[in-house]
């Protein structure tokens, strides 16, 4: 059974519709690479998925517990939230807290954690992204590399099920990125479940599992992504994969 | 001695004299009137602020109209209208309270809107960071998009404590005897306007100063602890 599924989602902004019934399954210890060209709606669909959107229709599935995505309760919003991380493309990190502080406050507001214990696994996930370091500078004192790692760190540390990444390296310096990579890579290795928006076709090829291919609000292409790169069986994923490829 | 002379000069003596008759209803009015003014404009602004924010519906509009019609009228008819007009539909209030209620109902009008902006000018990826690692709309609110919005608030609130400090000396119109009444009465009894108004402004620009001073290390302890 799938860890996280989701079934014929729609949403429009305005006339424009941007998601024309997406399915999507994501099994436990799976990375799931999302690609497609800008416009696609592969953020939007991220967004639905942890509620920032709403959807206008559409089910999802977590830990085989079903819910309406148009009508889904505040509560289970907040249930099914503690159960996923969030990456940002643009890291949003508190501007006001410490690095320490960054992640923490999800184990001590949203979880009453003690802050003792809240610190020492805020240090643990701070290490494993090597920023161990830096616990008491501000996120403007960091690059964006550094406070993208920060940012991961502190979607570990509440430990979820699943975690989502929005385009995480598109924001950064391309010097920056590989810092980034590595840690997902490292992630990937230890069997965290990841749903993962990006351009990078390397981390796709090399670290996903599932490759799905977005086009234009529909999904196009589901395959196991030795298979995609290799073997793509859509005229529109080839031609995706040339103007990847000639650039 | 040159000091002996200037002491015996009329103009010098009235100053020496009405020094303390201007200060201390300074200390005792003027300031205790900005004080509790201000502390429940904050109240308000802070408020109708978020009612806007959090798009509150009914009381978002009635909001915005409190800031249109205050906004719209001059603080002076505000006075007027509670203190001379009330009376006629039996609302009686002393002139203090009257002044208090009237400064605080403008002054958070114009604050709400300082308020508000600097809370909508908090990216909304702080609020949906927050959300990411399970906190509640309250509880980013109040860590997280509050101390931002209150470091970009700080330098325009501190600018509209720093205006309603003279704005009070409007409540001499409504018989509050604050500095300017006393200044008033000063000069009509010395015939010393010209230095008797100027000390005045000197014993104003004194209260501004401290209050510029305040704004400064609210600012460096604000920066030192991350609200920047």
């Amino acid at each position: 059974m799938p860890m996280l599924e989701v079934h014929d989602i729609h949403k429009s902004f305005g006339d424009l519709q941007v998601l024309k019934g997406v399915d999507l399954s994501v099994e436990k210890g799976e990375v799931v690479a999302i690609l497609g060209p800008s416009g696609s709606g592969k953020t939007t669909l991220l967004r639905c998925i942890n509620f920032l959107e709403k959807a206008d229709s559409g089910r999802l599935t977590f830990d085989g517990e079903p819910f309406d995505l148009a009508r889904v309760s505040h509560a289970d919003i907040a249930r099914i939230r503690r159960k996923t991380g969030f990456v940002f493309q643009s890291y949003n990190l508190f501007r006001n807290k410490t690095v320490l502080q960054n992640v923490t406050e999800g184990l001590i507001v949203a979880r009453k954690m003690p802050k003792a214990q809240a610190e020492e696994i805020a240090v643990q996930m701070l290490e494993k992204v090597g920023m161990a370091d830096r616990c008491s500078h501000y996120p403007h004192q960091l690059s964006g590399g550094q406070q993208q790692r920060v940012a991961i760190a502190r979607a570990l540390a509440t430990s979820p099920e699943i975690i989502y990444f929005d385009e995480p390296t598109s924001a950064l310096d391309p010097e920056l990125t590989g810092e980034v990579l590595d840690v997902m890579r490292q992630l990937a290795a230890e069997g965290m479940t990841m749903l993962v928006v990006t351009h990078e076709m390397g981390f796709a090829r090399d670290v996903s599992t599932q490759v799905v291919f977005m086009e234009d609000g529909q999904v196009v292409e589901t395959a196991p992504s030795a298979a995609f790169f290799a073997n793509p069986r859509q005229e529109r994923t080839r031609a995706f994969l040339s103007r990847i490829a000639n650039r | 001695m040159m000091f002996e002379t200037l002491l015996q000069n009329r103009t010098v003596q009235v100053l020496i004299e009405s020094f303390p008759r201007i200060l201390l209803p300074g200390l005792a009015v003027t300031i205790p009137l900005t004080v509790l003014s201000f502390a429940f404009a904050l109240v308000i602004a802070a408020a109708v602020a978020l009612v806007q924010f959090a798009q509150v519906p009914v009381l978002r509009q009635l909001a915005r109209v409190y800031i249109w019609v205050v906004r719209g009228t001059p603080l002076l008819v505000q006075l007027f209208i509670i203190f001379y007009g009330l009376p006629s539909m039996g609302i009686v209030l002393d002139a203090f309270p009257t002044a208090v209620i009237a400064f605080s109902i403008n002054e958070g009008a114009y604050c709400a809107e300082t308020i508000r902006a600097a809370l909508e000018s908090v990216p909304s990826g702080q609020l949906e960071a927050g959300y990411c690692v399970g906190m509640s709309w309250w509880q980013v609110m109040r860590r997280i998009i509050l101390p931002q919005a209150l470091r970009t608030a700080f330098p325009p609130l501190s600018n509209s404590l720093i205006g309603m400090v003279k704005d009070t000396s409007l409540a001499a119109n409504i018989t509050v005897a604050e500095m300017f009444m006393a200044t008033q009465r000063v000069a009509s009894y010395t015939y010393q306007f010209l230095p008797v108004y100027c000390e005045l402004a000197v014993i104003y620009l004194m209260f501004c100063t401290v209050l510029t001073w305040v704004q400064k290390q609210g600012e460096k302890y604000l920066n030192a602890h991350g609200f920047n």
